[in-house]
């Protein structure tokens, strides 16, 4: 299970930022979930990976771009990520976070820095930041039962056994 | 006023849909993610073995013990499946599925981004992740958002020591690194006609690099003499007066030798304004640009002479291997001092064969060039085969129009 929504500290990081630089290619050879938490964010900004857990990710346009690695996604629920917000994502990513069971928010958080308390819900499609609400747009019910299950694993094993 | 996706997916555009997915291709990397996946399942068995391929490419022969133990699990599944398997040497995913293994107006699934190269077909093509692909292994389908289209309207003819990719890259330039999220592109216009298949597999193989899910052909003459090749036939498609949400004209004529420079792909400069920039390291191969028909053309300039940088030579498939080696041009990159890798990704991502050092510069025939992604703390640049073998002749960036 997955949980649809929650309040965590924001960390901000830049736009267009690729799956390469959230888990780098060489890391990627492993079944360990771990080794990828520990090197999270390694060629962007090594100070980033302690700073995740109980995070809200926020990031810029395109996040999420370039390669269709799955670990990239892992690997930040893994570091302890609650969400991710972003204007605009690359679609595979947006894909592969819920497939993974990492929750993602499309909405531009204007006026978010490091550190501020952010308050959100997947589900009615909102985030709060000092006071202020932003509105999310909607994933579709699909979208929504696959994040509930906790991932597309779940998901699967759940219609296949029924 | 529909769109080619539109009809191949059978629904407007905006919709959500779950459709049977025609081929689903994985390689060695991702491939081993997704039966990972399958496995916690608990799935009993694939649903459709025939229409999942696995390639190796992407670490391929094995780099170390670690890849060659998940390679070695991947491998026993996809023969315990019948899946269709490509063993080491094959070639790139999109390069071996676009020999002979896709149709016009199929729906395909690739677990790589680059998937949207095979869309060169007529097909819908698109990628995933891993997660993706052991749901399609386990239920045959996938679900898919139909996408709203940019259309890309070509006239004119490229000039002499112009290639399809500085269309790629003068395309993605124009639209950005995030200028058709969640679109399908399609080309189109009358200068179609005379693309051939690989250079329609060039332009499609960059789509994503725009945000893009696809980027599409429509299935024509071209396309059935080259399917033809493989003893299949292909119908052709035209268009209906699509409805694209956005229109580019791109006349060829207008079109220079171009590079993207560090780190941005969509950040292009022309070849002369960037020569006599010192390179360490040339690149040709890839996905993008390692077909025969790329090879040929380096080696048409490379022949007789000698590079004064590090080349590695990176064939995209094995078919392109065999027939470079005979119509003697592999011997002619060999003899002018190329160190040709097999069959796969080779350097592309940075893992073997060809990493770059810190504050090494390298040009590439790649199709994208992230911060770090050949090697920490390098630079590269992408380019066409023709400028990378023009540079590597001089050992700096160089017009390709001042050597052809
Ligand atoms: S050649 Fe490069 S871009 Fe193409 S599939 Fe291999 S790693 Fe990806």
């Amino acid at each position: 299970m997955t949980s649809l929504n929650g309040r965590g500290h924001a960390v901000c990081i830049g736009a267009d930022i690729d799956t390469d630089l959230v888990i780098a290619g060489r890391y990627l050879r492993t079944k360990d979930r771990k080794v990828w938490a520990d090197h999270v964010f390694e060629d962007l900004d090594p100070g980033l990976a302690p700073r995740l857990k109980g995070a809200v990710l926020v990031a810029g346009k395109n996040m999420g771009c370039g390669s269709s690695r799955e670990q990239a996604a892992v690997a930040l629920r893994e570091a302890g990520v609650l969400v991710v917000i972003a204007p605009t994502f690359a679609r595979i990513f947006f894909r592969n976070c819920i497939n993974i069971g990492l929750p993602v928010m499309e909405c531009e958080l204007r006026g978010c820095r490091d550190g501020m308390t952010i308050t959100y819900d997947c589900t009615d499609g909102w985030v709060e930041l000092e006071g202020r609400r932003f509105s999310s747009r909607p994933l579709s019910p699909r979208m929504e039962d696959i994040l509930a299950s906790g991932g597309l694993d779940e998901y699967w094993k759940g219609r296949l056994s029924r | 006023m529909v769109t080619l996706s539109e009809k191949i997916l059978g629904a407007p555009a905006g919709t959500y849909i779950d459709r049977k997915v025609d081929r689903a291709f994985s390689h060695d990397g991702t491939g081993i993610q997704a039966k990972i996946v399958y496995d916690r399942m608990g799935s009993p068995r694939l649903a459709n073995p025939s229409s999942v391929y696995i390639i190796y490419d992407h670490l391929s022969p094995a780099n170390n013990s670690q890849t060659a133990e998940l390679q070695a699990e991947l491998r026993q599944f996809s023969r315990h499946e019948h899946v269709h398997f490509f063993d080491i040497g094959s070639g790139i995913c999109h390069q071996v599925m676009s020999e002979g293994h896709v149709l016009p107006g199929e729906i395909v699934i690739g677990a790589d981004s680059h998937s949207c190269t095979l869309g060169a077909f007529g097909a819908f093509a698109t990628g995933v992740g891993a997660s993706d692909m052991a749901g399609i292994w386990v239920s045959g389908e996938t679900w898919l958002r139909v996408p709203d289209t940019t259309g890309f309207i070509l006239s004119g003819d490229l000039q002499k020591g112009v290639e399809w990719k500085d269309l790629a890259l003068s395309y993605i330039a124009r639209l950005g690194m995030d200028g058709a999220t969640y679109q399908a592109l399609e080309f189109t216009g009358e200068s179609t006609g005379t693309i051939p298949m690989e250079g329609r597999l060039t332009l499609c193989n960059m789509a994503v690099e725009a945000g893009a899910k696809t980027g599409l052909f429509y299935a024509d003459k071209v396309t059935a003499r080259y399917l033809g090749r493989y003893n299949l036939s292909a119908d052709e498609q035209s268009p209906d007066d699509p409805g694209y949400v956005r229109e580019e004209f791109l006349d060829l004529d207008d079109l220079e030798p171009v590079c993207a420079v560090p780190h941005r792909v969509d950040t292009i400069q022309s070849a002369g304004c960037l020569a006599g920039t010192p390179i360490d390291q040339v690149f040709i191969g890839t996905c993008t640009n390692g077909r025969y028909e790329d090879l040929a053309r380096a080696a048409a300039i490379l022949k007789g002479k000698q590079v004064r940088v590090r080349t590695i030579v990176v064939p995209a498939s094995m078919q392109d291997y065999l027939k470079a080696t005979k119509t003697g041009i592999l011997a002619d990159l060999i003899q002018a001092g190329c160190v040709v890798g097999p069959p796969g990704c080779g350097p592309c991502l940075g893992a073997h064969m060809g990493v770059l050092g810190e504050g090494e510069v390298a040009l590439s025939t790649a199709n994208r060039n992230f911060k770090n992604r050949m090697g920490i703390g390098a630079s590269y640049y992408l380019c066409s085969p023709t400028t990378a073998a023009a540079s590597a002749i001089r050992g700096e960036i160089t017009d390709p129009r001042e050597v052809v």
